[in-house]
């Protein structure tokens, strides 16, 4: 990979990585993002970019507002002030569906997936932006209909041989365990094609094995779709091997924002996780 | 030993997701398709037509139509009831206002016209969920029924206030009206389950189906990842008035041919298709004809044993009726919620490994 990649020209704003990745343009921009929740604030005064092709990971103790900011991102609220831009734009407030539009999809950090459908509805409603059909044409189903859902199906199949989910495709994934309902979870972001894939705590609750495997699944994302990826997760080894760069939360602001080594040598962020004693 | 899908291999994408996988399935299907097109109408009289086979068709197009707004949409309606009136009374009102359009029309637009008013009652749900979204439309029934009685305009200021079915036909052959032919009534409403069941499973397989089973697993998983609630809900609302509009207009012109509407189309009726759902199976199709000809049946069999068989007073084995019907749906809310439907796959799945289970 880095043999094909190392004569490319960087772009503006973009840099390489320690394993010769390049890292592209900015894709989203937040400036000064602030989120109030009555007296309560929850994000003061944010600002970090995240560029096309990196992955991108959020630490921060808990209630330090990473989720609050993931959720900013994905539409779900609305910061009362501050500005999200997105491949160059400024985006005005949207409801969720329409960031999805948009082309940022997102899993949970308590799975939400659809409980009575099977593995196979769970990837296929993660490609609801890009049917077309019409209800009449649906309610007919010859034709068009037909024709789009093989469509699809052909490359939900895809994401399905790329998680190794085969054996559960016809499962409703109620009965499924835990770690491998996280894998449709990703499964069913991935099935939209995301330009940005957010990800809450992908890895909470996992045994080591089940960790190494999701790891592998962010990293081969990543690689070979070129999806931009912003993660929170508390396993601070995986987030240091993971990522290109750390943005540190502590009680809503800011603390550190760099690259793991930068962020690890930050006097600022081992006091946020170590606790120091305040005069 | 015979059913399973072992050797049945599937090739392509529309195969391996057609309605009936298994080739025992499928042949049982179209067994059922040829009796009840090609057999029955021959063999029915007017007893078997108007105390099983209408009554169970027309009641399986309401349950379906409950079942997409419930079973798979996951808003509760108590409103069946209301809408089966609005497509009754629509009917009624196309029927004598254009007598020279065939009355098929006129049933398909009063299921538009249904359709339209269950949006309407339908916008609540943007706001509202679960009970509160229920004692919504239970005023939806309330207020429509009301609204039939006092406005003499629906029923074309009759002086008893009841609408009463005039003669039409298809083909020349009457399908509403006091001299309609037994197996006719049964062909008109059999024609219209069969295609709306078809119509029902083509929506519930594809994406409009997966939208509205998003909504009601996780409302905000779904709004997450793309799906906007509000057409989500309101088409959910329409397509399950439609439906319910339908069989509204089918049970008033060809099964009762004459209806008061708070005695046809009261609270009663909700429940009575909300219970044939719960106890047919929420989300599935099939359910929805098990719950319908279980409900439609087993007052027909419970009259046949008890008062036919056994000689009890008539009363009492109403009562005796409601009692083990409401027992029924509490031993199938604790035993089995997914219902009738839910047995049968379960039956199924026991099936494939006879006689060999290990």
């Amino acid at each position: 990979m880095s043999s094909l990649t190392h004569k490319q020209e960087i772009p503006e704003g973009g840099y390489r990585t320690p394993d010769g990745r390049i890292i592209g343009g900015v894709l989203m921009d937040l400036k000064h993002i602030t989120l109030r929740f009555g007296g309560v604030v929850a994000i003061k005064d944010i600002s970090f970019d995240i560029r096309e092709g990196e992955i991108r990971a959020i630490i921060g103790p808990n209630g330090a507002g990473k989720s609050s900011m993931l959720n900013v991102i994905s539409g779900f609220y609305v910061p009362q002030e501050g500005e999200i831009w997105f491949r160059g734009q400024k985006r005005p407030p949207l409801k969720p569906y329409q960031v999805a539009r948009q082309g940022v999809a997102r899993t949970f950090q308590n799975i939400a997936l659809f409980k009575g459908m099977t593995t196979l509805d769970n990837i296929m409603t993660g490609r609801v932006t890009k049917m077309k059909s019409n209800m009449l044409e649906q309610a007919i189903w010859w034709g068009k209909a037909e024709r789009e859902e093989s469509e699809h199906r052909e490359k939900v199949e895809e994401i399905i041989d790329f998680l190794e989910i085969q054996a559960i495709r016809k499962t409703p994934v109620g009965r499924l365990p835990y770690g491998l309902q996280k894998r449709v979870e990703l499964g069913r972001a991935l099935a939209a094609e995301p330009d940005l894939l957010l990800l809450d705590e992908p890895m909470a609750g996992m045994n080591v094995e089940e960790k190494e495997d999701m790891s592998r699944f962010i990293l081969d994302v990543n690689d070979e779709y070129g999806t931009t990826i912003a993660l929170i997760e508390h396993d601070m080894g995986v987030v240091m091997d993971l990522s290109d760069r750390v943005v540190v939360m502590d009680y809503g602001k800011k603390i550190g924002d760099g690259t793991p080594d930068e962020v690890r040598n930050n006097q600022a962020v081992i006091d946020a996780y170590l606790g120091v004693v305040h005069e | 030993m015979f059913y399973r899908e072992a050797g049945d291999f599937k090739t392509s994408y529309v195969e391996d997701s057609q309605t009936f996988p298994i080739r025992l399935d499928r042949r049982g299907y179209y067994a059922i398709i040829f009796i009840a097109f090609a057999v029955i109408p021959f063999l029915i009289n007017d007893y078997w037509a108007n105390a099983v086979f209408v009554p169970f068709l027309i009641y399986s197009i309401a349950a379906i139509g409950l079942n997409i707004l419930t079973g798979y949409a996951g808003q509760v309606s108590l409103g069946t009831g209301g809408f089966m009136a609005v497509g009754a009374f629509a009917c009624y009102k196309l029927m004598t206002a254009f007598p020279e359009i065939n009355i098929i029309f006129h049933i398909l637009i009063s299921g538009g016209i249904t359709a339209a008013v269950g949006m309407a009652f339908g916008l609540p749900s943007l706001r509202i969920k679960g009970f509160y979204l229920a004692v919504a439309t239970l005023a939806a029934q309330f207020f429509l029924v009301w609204l039939f009685n006092k406005v003499p305009w629906f029923y074309n200021y009759s002086a008893s206030g009841q609408i009463s079915a005039p003669e039409r036909t298809v083909f020349g052959i009457a399908v509403t009206g006091p001299h309609t032919a037994a197996w006719a009534k049964y062909m008109i409403s059999l024609v219209f389950v069969f295609v709306l069941a078809w119509v029902a499973r083509n929506l519930t397989r594809g994406t409009v189906g997966r939208k509205w089973m998003a909504i009601r697993d996780m409302d905000i998983a779904a709004e997450i990842i793309g799906v906007n609630p509000l057409p989500a809900k309101l088409s959910a609302f329409a397509v399950s008035s439609f439906f319910v509009g339908i069989a509204g207009a089918l049970f008033f012109a060809v099964y009762l041919g004459a209806a008061e509407v708070g005695e046809a189309f009261g609270p009663q009726k909700s429940f009575l298709v909300l219970f044939m759902i719960i106890i047919g199976g929420l989300g599935s199709i099939f359910g929805s004809f098990a719950g319908a000809a279980f409900m439609v049946l087993l007052p027909v069999l419970l009259k046949n044993v008890l008062v036919g068989g056994l000689g009890w007073p008539t009363d009492l084995a109403a009562q005796f009726e409601i009692m083990l019907v409401g027992a029924l749906i509490i031993i199938f809310l604790i035993a089995e919620p997914h219902g009738i439907a839910q047995l049968w796959r379960i039956t199924k799945e026991k099936l494939r490994l006879w006689p060999f289970p290990h």
